[in-house]
């Protein structure tokens, strides 16, 4: 069992942050990092940027720009993470598109992911039966969790065909949305998190896609074991805040 | 060797749907009904009907008697650039919007670059009175300011696409965010052979009537169906799918794709993607990609606006992996003047995309007895500007 899974066990709401790494500064990586554990964070996705990332909004996409732009590569990013075990005990998950994980190598890069302490990889475009055939023994190899999402368009036959391929947890985005494009959720969201809930399924869920406070965190919870930010947090840093980032979770946590 | 799909979506090792969790509802849906819809007779009558009647179709297949001398072989033109709208971009357009109005769907998406899909997308979605948004990137919607107009002409929203580079593949990115947005009410007009399976099948399929007539046309003019070569220019591919279709399983056919070398393929200004790219995925499909060494996905350059495509559709990336076509790359000077040529010998002007097929004839010669079929996929009205300012008319 990886810090991941060990985490999902304990008995409290999880909160996970996404931050696109090589923004707002190439080498911010490791200290919004170790910023983020010490604020009380549960689990950290690091974004590794991408030229075309078709499922997020414009927050996470001009935040990947930019970090491309700052020269980010997935050489620098591992090199920047070699020696992050040795201060953050935290899980850590990496965030990224298909195309530059095939181009590194998949195997190359889940061996490295295991090599720094990387716990599990949420890559969107990857679709879970081409990752069922192709790439799962080689995740499993390296001890590294992959993570799908499923909306409330997906069937209840494939998210039990999801559930059943999963060995952490379930992304469950909110709506039918790309990143950030929302605020505060509805009678609608509220009914598909408990619909969802009341699957039990076998992996927990996290609930993504339109958390930016405390109101919206402790909706998404109420149902789901924990609730991601990201496009709220990139918003924050982007205003070169670094050094408030516990501000940040505390005004989620409360 | 097969060169159509497979069950799974896949040309070879290319293809398939790499596509986020939110479209999967949305392609899903598709894939299970688009042979089937396109298989009711009910549809077939409806899209034959309005490719006679509107469209114009058959578009003529037409010996280029002063070009075939000059080159001293038999060259026939394939002419697309007849079709309403100018190019055969309107094929496909066709044929969606009535596969969209047959999933109930009431809202239509698009992407464009130059606009000549986005000027069809509008002309269908006029057709059937339905709502049309189309996305062009921010520096797309400067430079080509007629069709921007067009479109709003035919009643379509023209949406900036104000991400990434502002050009055709950002303008495809915010389309497919909008589809993830509206996912019950909205299909999506895919206007090339590329995108997650079934889009390259589909848009394939609807483009196939190029070499269907071109099989009976050159019967009637040269007492046989199969050319010796047939040729056409390759961004993501779709008037090169819809012209070799009825060939690709012809031994003594074959296929030639040009693509745009823009200022030389090794000049870093060029969009010959078989000769820059290597495998990757983009926009759902695996496939040729142009890509930095990381897998950040690079931009191309031509002069040419629908060429300038940093990846080509699957079925394409497969027939230049296999070798079933020679691909071949023009340089904009190389075709601005053969489209100049065209002008002058057959008193057709080409559209730059469609100049880059016909400039292949000073690259590569051809037996006297051969019979050589071009696409010519677009007519140039919307290209004036860019003649004007290369030649200095």
């Amino acid at each position: 069992m990886n810090r991941l899974q060990q985490k999902l066990q304990e008995d409290k709401k999880l909160l996970s942050i996404y931050f696109t790494a090589g923004y707002p500064s190439l080498n911010d990586t490791v200290s919004i990092i170790e910023d983020l554990e010490k604020s009380g964070v549960d689990l950290i996705e690091i974004g590794l940027p991408f030229s075309d990332p078709l499922a997020d909004g414009p927050t996470i996409q001009a935040s990947s720009t930019q970090a491309l732009k700052n020269g980010m590569t997935t050489e620098i990013l591992f090199n920047q993470l070699k020696d992050i075990r040795k201060t953050v005990n935290i899980p850590l998950i990496i965030m990224g598109y298909f195309n530059p994980m095939l181009q590194y190598g998949v195997e190359a890069f889940c061996k490295q992911c295991q090599e720094i302490g990387i716990d599990g990889l949420i890559i969107p475009d990857l679709p879970v039966d081409v990752y069922h055939d192709e790439y799962k023994a080689i995740f499993d190899k390296y001890g590294l969790v992959n993570v799908f999402l499923i909306t409330p368009q997906t069937s209840e036959e494939r998210i039990r065909y999801i559930d059943s391929i999963s060995n952490g947890f379930i992304y469950m985005v909110s709506s039918a949305s790309v990143t950030g494009s929302q605020s505060g959720f509805g009678n609608e969201q509220t009914a598909y998190f408990k619909r969802i809930a009341d699957m039990n399924l076998k992996n927990p869920q996290i609930v993504g896609f339109g958390i930016n406070n405390n109101e919206t965190f402790t909706q998404a919870t109420t149902y789901a074991k924990g609730a991601i930010i990201g496009s709220a947090f990139i918003k924050h840093v982007s205003s070169e805040k670094l050094d408030t980032i516990g501000d940040f979770v505390n005004g989620i946590l409360q | 060797m097969n060169y159509n799909v497979n069950e799974k979506g896949y040309y070879g090792e290319f293809g398939g749907a790499f596509i986020p969790e939110m479209l999967y509802p949305n392609v899903e849906e598709l894939r299970q009904n688009y042979l089937k819809v396109m298989a009711e007779p009910s549809f077939q009558e409806e899209f034959n009907q309005l490719l006679k009647d509107y469209v114009g179709r058959p578009s003529p297949l037409y010996f280029a008697k002063r070009l075939s001398e000059k080159y001293n072989t038999k060259i026939y033109l394939k002419r697309e650039d007849l079709n309403h709208t100018g190019a055969h971009k309107i094929n496909n357009t066709i044929g969606q919007i009535l596969m969209a109005k047959r999933l109930g769907k009431t809202r239509i998406i698009a992407e464009t670059g130059a606009g000549q899909h986005g000027v069809a997308t509008a002309t269908v979605c006029a057709l059937m009175g339905l709502e049309c948004i189309v996305y062009m990137g921010e520096i797309d919607i400067a430079r080509q300011a007629p069709n921007v107009a067009r479109m709003k002409m035919l009643g379509a929203s023209v949406v900036p696409a104000k991400s990434g580079s502002r050009t055709l593949k950002d303008a495809t990115n915010e389309a497919i965010r909008d589809w993830i947005n509206n996912p019950v009410n909205t299909h999506y007009i895919i206007g090339s052979a590329i995108g997650p399976h079934p889009y390259p099948d589909m848009v394939t399929r609807f483009q196939a009537v190029i070499s269907e007539e071109i099989k009976w046309q050159l019967k009637e003019h040269e007492g046989r169906e199969n050319p010796d070569y047939v040729v056409a220019c390759i961004g993501g591919g779709s008037n090169a799918a819809g012209t070799y279709y009825h060939f690709l399983h012809e031994k003594d056919v074959n296929i030639i794709a040009v693509e745009a070398a823009g200022h030389g393929v090794d000049s870093g200004e060029s969009a010959a993607t078989s000769v820059l790219g290597n495998e990757g995925v983009i926009h759902g499909c695996k496939t040729l990609l142009m890509q930095t060494k990381d897998g950040q996905i690079t931009e191309p350059y031509s002069i040419s606006a629908g060429l300038d495509y940093p990846g080509v559709g699957p079925m394409h990336a497969h027939l230049c992996k296999t070798g079933r076509a020679e691909f071949m790359a023009i340089t904009d000077d190389d075709a601005m003047n053969a489209g100049l040529e065209l002008c002058k010998l057959e008193g057709i002007i080409p559209a730059i995309e469609s100049s880059h097929a016909l400039a292949i004839f000073e690259q590569k010669s051809f037996k006297p007895d051969d019979v050589v079929v071009v696409s010519l996929s677009g007519r140039g009205d919307k290209d004036l500007q860019n003649y004007i300012d290369y030649f200095k008319i």
